[in-house]
């Protein structure tokens, strides 16, 4: 029952959805089309579930003052404040349970859920994302070494690549005759990306793609179960 | 006898990082940009799409993404209103919903004439990716009963006749990674038959570049900042993606002069390492 | 006031930039207190977003409204409250019907969709006339983008060992593969830098005001 159920519903569910790629007609494109919708849904509810997970990690976090559990507070408290704007005022395009909040829209500029959006949320997921320019210049410096042919083959590309996709090789190879037009610097870059990265790219794809199908007929047919969990 | 040399502080090289980006953007040089073939094609793309025709424009991306897709989205959805394509917005990532009220608010003001539900029209975010394009395909009404203010479809005339993708003229992805471009290629271009294009991050370009082929998987692609720079140029909206190639070169130089010094040094101190011995 | 809270919000994106930059130096508390607050923000918007623009106009206001024609949302629902069971250790089990459910509806798409995207389409784009083109520069390109595609493909196959010709072949795959690992590597090289760029530009022009923005 606890494990036998999940894999026949997971065969039938999956058999129903390749079935209405080949017969686009009822009963299976109306079945299929009901089992996405329903998907939705569900996705709604695992997003939700997401959430809760966290607000109880950090609670028990706090209960049992493990390490740093302060800054768990400050989770707890932002998340709070985020739901109670969005809950109580809405947000840009929906009202919440005290309607639109005019008045405190027109004092702060904007809803209380946007403004910490716009203000707050925007900068810190950006800066958080910046700091990657700086860790991967890092990076590049310390492990960026030509060792090999393939090793020097790759940072080849990649400094043709960097330098074709600036104004800079622009400038550069901006003054060679149309003949020698292919060395042009943004020419090469794109030459590159269009055909010897395209085709290690496709190759990619293709292997990658082969895996999933497999992993997705292995699933349905109920030989993969790591999804279900332990007993 | 020479010593081996040590490995440079990252702190410094971060510092050399953050001055040689801000130090373009204060005294501006203008390097010049030139168009690249792939975005001269997503710019036909749009410029060949005739007056009036529905398209869906896919905000699937965050404010992490910003500096790379906003510049992108802004000249894409100014082209369709230049062009009066109407445009009809839906997100896959729940911030894309935000990202793309953003552009709407920075250019309606140009456009007076547009009338939101006539013109565009935001359907707002759903979860589920692959699934819910696929969804679409099939029972549009179905996944988007309203709009993101609580319209009903049916009151908004931009979206008569639209029960799947058959009065949908194209759509355009503007994608920082999964759900996103990938999903409306398989489903809506393979599955469906639309033709698609799509805007991507620097990151993602390579992955997607295969789909840019003689089957017209994708029809057009805009890879990073630079590509966004070339679209601004050519639907004349120079902005921040323009403004920001100066400090993108001058910032690549700085990688590429540490990535030879990081060599030189690496040899330098294998060549003395042999000596010893 | 709306202009004081406008200016508020500025100082404020200010005050987080720095806070999430100091990490460059040294891990230390205004970096981790920063870090929280974006993590709970980005939960809260989240759980709101999805209430707003799934559960309710996908799955409630049809029960609530018209629940004689869309009375087999109950399903889903249900589903639904199943999946935020898994809260509750004794019944995380009953979890598994909603996952199954997801797991096969996503398994079964993916077989065909990848199959016919991925596989079928990117091989059919494969094969072409390479020597049918304007200039010689894009025939060499064609060549290689068949001989890249074909010896990345085989370098893939573990189930024979990599000698001999098949492993020539694979090592010439190898090559292709590194040429796209570099551009790769230029490519997000261009994108970190731009997220960099993104913030000077909030840092110069929205506040110091140096430079238009």
């Amino acid at each position: 029952m606890k494990r036998k159920v999940p894999l026949i519903l997971t065969f039938i569910v999956g058999v129903i959805l390749i079935f209405s790629e080949f017969i686009p007609h009822k009963p299976f494109a109306s079945m299929s089309g009901e089992l996405e919708n329903w998907f939705m849904i569900i996705a709604g509810f695992a997003i939700i579930l997401g959430q809760l997970s966290l607000i109880k990690v950090c609670v028990l976090k706090i209960k049992y003052k493990q390490k740093n559990w302060q800054y768990f507070v400050i989770t707890l408290a932002s998340f709070t404040l985020m739901i109670c704007c969005g809950i109580f005022w809405g947000t840009k395009e929906m009202s919440g349970l005290f309607g639109h909040g005019e008045l405190l829209s027109t004092t702060i500029g904007a809803k209380p859920f946007d403004y910490i959006f716009d203000h707050i949320y925007q900068n810190l997921q950006a800066t958080m994302f910046s700091l990657l320019a700086f860790f991967i210049a890092s990076a590049a410096y310390r492990a960026f070494i030509a060792r090999t042919f393939e090793s020097s083959l790759l940072l080849a590309a990649a400094i043709l690549v960097m330098l074709g996709n600036t104004s800079l090789g622009t400038l550069l190879t901006g003054w060679l005759p149309e003949s020698l037009e292919f060395l042009h610097l943004p020419k090469l870059s794109e030459f590159i990306m269009k055909y010897p990265t395209t085709a290690g790219q496709r190759a990619i794809m293709i292997g990658a793609a082969l895996g999933i199908i497999g992993s997705s007929l292995r699933i349905i047919l109920g030989i993969e179960r790591s999804y279900l969990g332990g007993d | 006898m020479a010593k081996q040399s040590k490995q440079l502080d990252r702190r410094w090289l971060f510092l050399f990082i953050f001055v040689g980006v801000a130090l373009p953007l204060i005294f501006t040089i203008g390097f010049p940009i030139e168009t690249t073939d792939i975005v001269q094609k997503v710019y036909d793309f749009v410029e060949e799409t005739p007056e009036g025709s529905r398209v869906i424009i896919s905000f699937d991306y965050d404010p992490a993404s910003k500096p790379e897709l906003h510049p992108m989205a802004r000249s894409l959805v100014k082209h369709c209103f230049d062009r009066k394509i109407k445009i009809i917005i839906t997100a896959l990532w729940p911030m894309g919903v935000q990202m793309a009220e953003d552009i709407i608010s920075q250019l309606k003001d140009n456009y007076p004439d547009l009338k939101y539900g006539e013109d565009y029209v935001n359907l707002g975010f759903k979860a589920g990716g692959m699934v819910v394009i696929q969804a679409m395909g099939k029972r549009f009404r179905e996944i988007f009963p309203k709009d993101m203010y609580g319209s009903s479809l049916d009151e908004l005339p931009i979206m008569d006749d639209i029960d799947n993708f058959n009065n949908i003229d194209f759509i355009f992805a503007l994608s920082a990674g999964d759900p996103g471009i990938k999903q409306w290629v398989q489903v809506a271009h393979d599955s469906y038959g639309r033709r698609a294009a799509g805007g991507v991050t620097g990151v993602s370009a390579p992955a997607i570049m295969p789909y840019v082929n003689d089957q017209e998987q994708l029809s057009g692609l805009l890879a990073g900042l630079k590509a966004a720079a070339e679209y601004e140029g050519l639907v004349d909206a120079k902005g921040t993606a323009t403004s920001g190639m100066d400090a993108q070169s001058l910032a690549h130089l700085i990688i590429i002069i540490f990535i030879i010094i990081g060599n030189i040094l690496y040899w330098r101190n294998k060549k003395l390492e042999k000596e010893k011995q | 006031m709306e202009q004081f809270f406008n200016t508020l919000g500025i100082w404020l994106g200010v005050y987080f930039t720095f806070a999430i930059f100091s990490f460059l130096y040294k891990d230390n508390p205004f970096y981790k207190v920063a870090e929280q607050i974006f993590v709970g923000i980005s939960a809260g918007y989240w759980f709101v977003y999805t209430i707003f623009s799934i559960l309710i106009p996908n799955c409630f206001d049809p029960l609530i409204n018209n629940f004689s024609v869309k009375w087999i949302k109950l399903f889903p629902a249900f589903l639904g409250i199943l999946m935020l069971l898994r809260l509750v250790p004794k019944t995380v089990w009953v979890s598994r019907y909603p996952i199954a459910f997801s797991i096969a509806t996503t398994a079964g798409l993916y077989f065909v969709k990848y199959l016919k995207s991925d596989v079928m389409m990117q091989l059919t784009a494969t094969m072409m006339n390479p020597f049918k083109a304007d200039n010689a520069i894009i025939v060499i390109g064609q060549l290689l983008l068949i001989i890249g595609t074909l010896t990345g493909v085989i370098y893939f196959f573990f189930s024979k060992k990599h000698e001999g010709v098949f492993g020539a072949t694979a090592k010439i795959g190898i090559y292709f593969l590194m040429i796209s690992f570099g551009a790769a590597f230029g490519y997000t090289a261009m994108a970190r830098v731009s997220l960099l760029i993104g913030r000077m530009q909030f840092l110069l022009g929205d506040w110091l005001g140096i430079i238009p923005h």
